[in-house]
């Protein structure tokens, strides 16, 4: 393996009081991820389409190249298959690559990469090689950019032992979860949602991580658990705030990892409430929420009070008209509907 | 010229992986090894005058048909064979066998079970080493049949916009598993694939060692003196099918005994005795250590080990 001649420097010291946050964009907390980790690590480096002179369609990569240079924020050519390979073979010679790619749609043109080689890697060598890779990238609906644009493919990688899955709801835990997502020695795909870009909330100025499989609890509440990630979370905030005013309180549980999965906070939850609906926005097909369903009632079967209520988009690609499109992934509505089957089920 | 050890070295490996691979074909037959097994028989001169032509900590990666490469970059044949068995003692503490085969602290970066799925690897290694801004060079074998995936037209494209240290290795065997060449591609002379990339291109003689090692010396000192990457076709032929168990009769006889009359392994031996100057008891005392060691790999490999079920369970129970 490589002897890299850079050495890592030392964290950064911490700013600030702890307690001090401000107000960011789930971008910019993604930016502040990158910029920190690079600051700390000179093995770290991106590339991907467009994301060094103009910083990616998402801005996520706004202003690293002017600070870290072209070598360490590099624009591809629109090869997914070979950048994405490109960084599993950095990362296996000990290197620490963020690739960005643009859409999940977009990552079909990178499985082997992702399936054959990163995935693999580590028990094929006998557990010698690591493979220390993070892709990221942004999937869902809700743009009106029709069907190879707005898909919600986790359950594919989901599926794939070797992989780690990240699909963070809020800034804080954006920003959290990619900064060890770098740091993890196992492949993980950083799925971002392109509706969550602009939503804002607090990030603490102190530098922070949260370590993959933690689940957050994004509501205290006693009769009813509702499991959601990514952008289905603030659409099940806001349905269990409707329902707060009759007086139902639901737990939102978000594991913000689907690999490693929180299993025990989702069991804990489930055990105080006994009712459980899982909503996500991926079609209902071979979805993970059946596969966290299925957990549920081999583990925590005794405690169920009801039927699990799965919300979930429906299987079909997803259309471009707006109203079509909208039809086909979970909606308040749909939410508080189910939270009120199960609840009243039992 | 070479010196008579630089030939003598040459022609060790050459023979070590001729006596390897058909040793373990035996064992295959015997049900010793398992599993998926492509022979490097009659590829032999591609893996060791590449090899011979990079430092310790270069990088390579290898291919399906990888056995040769693991041997020319200086693997113990006989972790290899614990490997092919499946044993716990082998490079991948059998977990990879033949097709995954590594050796990741060598640099060896692995063979691969999907065609053309090493290339990309290698543009990271070279890139990775680019970013350090470390010399190291990164030399990826692949097949005729890996070049017309896609993957490799993306990958000679990457290195050569950024100008990567990477010596892309086609050992053109004329087959892609019983496809032949010319019902592959409509031009056979795959190097002329590289020029429309930017990429020094070039075709060799697969089967002449020494014509191998030149051609790869100079890729290595245009790659580590910063001009970017290198694509050299070595043409070859398979002495047999696909795999172990394919006879191959789809392959002409009159190819077969074409490309047997220029066998690899006995043109380094005539090269160590011609230009080398080295006696036929120097040639015959290598072959016999060869054997001898082949044959103590094999004992090795027998008396190791199979991986415990439960240790193996134990590692895996995080992630159920």
């Amino acid at each position: 393996m490589s002897t890299s001649t850079l050495e890592s420097v030392p964290s950064l010291p911490q700013t600030g009081n702890s307690q001090d946050t401000r107000i960011l964009k789930y971008s910019e907390a993604l930016n502040e991820a990158l910029r920190e980790e690079m600051r700390r690590d000179p093995t770290v480096f991106l590339m991907g389409e467009g994301i060094a002179e103009r910083g990616g369609i998402w801005k996520v990569t706004e202003n690293l190249m002017q600070e870290f240079g072209a070598k360490r924020v590099r624009d591809t050519p629109i090869a997914e298959a070979s950048f994405t390979g490109a960084g599993v073979g950095a990362a296996i010679t000990g290197m620490r690559p963020v690739v960005e790619i643009m859409f999940v749609d977009f990552a079909m043109l990178a499985m082997d990469p992702i399936v054959n080689q990163a995935a693999k890697y580590h028990l094929m060598t006998g557990g010698l090689g690591r493979v220390p890779l993070v892709v990221r990238t942004q999937g869902g609906s809700g743009t009106t950019i029709a069907a190879q644009h707005s898909q919600s493919l986790e359950a594919l990688f989901y599926h794939i032992p070797g992989l780690k899955v990240a699909m963070p709801s809020t800034p804080y835990d954006a920003k959290g979860l990619l900064k060890s997502a770098i740091r993890d020695d196992a492949p993980v795909i950083f799925i971002e949602h392109k509706l969550l870009y602009t939503t804002t909330g607090e990030v603490p100025s102190a530098e922070y991580l949260i370590p993959l499989g933690e689940a957050d609890i994004k509501r205290p509440g006693r009769d009813v658990t509702l499991i959601a990630w990514s952008n289905m979370v603030p659409r099940s905030l806001a349905a269990a705030e409707k329902l707060a005013g009759e007086g139902i309180e639901v737990e939102v549980v978000d594991p913000r990892t689907l690999v490693p999965l929180d299993k025990q906070r989702i069991l804990e939850s489930v055990c105080k409430t006994q009712h459980v609906v899982i909503v996500q926005e991926a079609v209902r097909r071979g979805g993970v929420a059946s596969d966290i369903a299925s957990i549920i009632q081999e583990e925590a079967f005794d405690y169920l009070d009801a039927p699990i209520e799965i919300v979930a988009g429906k299987n079909t690609p997803i259309p471009f008209n707006m109203k079509l499109e909208s039809a086909c992934v979970p909606r308040e509505e749909d939410i508080v509907r189910a939270l009120k089957r199960a609840v009243y089920a039992g | 010229m070479h010196t008579k050890e630089f030939l003598a070295g040459t022609y060790k490996t050459l023979l070590t992986i001729r006596l390897f691979e058909t040793r373990a074909i035996q064992l295959y037959r015997q049900g010793l090894v398992r599993g998926y097994f492509h022979p490097y028989l009659g590829e032999e001169a591609i893996g060791t005058g590449v090899c011979a032509a990079l430092k310790p900590r270069d990088y390579i990666v290898s291919t399906h048909r990888g056995h040769g490469h693991c041997i020319a970059r200086g693997a113990e044949i006989g972790k290899m064979f614990a490997e092919l068995f499946g044993r716990a003692t082998g490079y991948c503490a059998g977990r990879g066998g033949s097709m995954h085969i590594a050796d990741v602290t060598a640099g060896n970066l692995g063979a691969n079970g999907i065609v053309g799925g090493g290339i990309s690897l290698g543009v990271g290694a070279a890139l990775g080493t680019s970013i350090r801004g470390e010399d190291q060079v990164t030399a990826v074998f692949l097949s005729d049949g890996a070049s017309n995936n896609g993957v490799f037209c993306e990958s000679m494209n990457l290195a050569a916009i950024w100008n990567l240290p990477l010596i892309l290795v086609i050992e053109n065997n004329q087959y892609a598993v019983s496809t032949p060449i010319e019902q592959s591609t409509r031009e056979p002379e795959l190097y002329k694939r590289g020029p429309a990339y930017g990429v020094t291109s070039s075709t060799v003689d697969g089967n002449h060692v020494l014509e191998v090692y030149e051609r790869a010396c100079e890729a290595v000192s245009q790659c580590r003196a910063g001009k970017g990457p290198v694509l050299m076709e070595a043409k070859t032929y398979r002495h047999a099918g696909h795999h172990v168990n394919d006879p191959g009769l789809y392959m002409p006889k009159e190819s077969l005994e074409y490309y047997k009359s220029k066998d690899p392994v006995v043109l380094g031996r005539k090269l160590l005795i011609e230009e080398g100057g080295a006696a036929q008891e120097e040639a015959k005392a290598i072959e016999t250590a060869v054997e001898q060691e082949v044959e103590a790999a094999v004992e090795f490999a027998k008396r190791s080990p199979e991986p415990s079920v439960e240790e193996f369970l134990e590692s895996i129970e995080a992630c159920q």
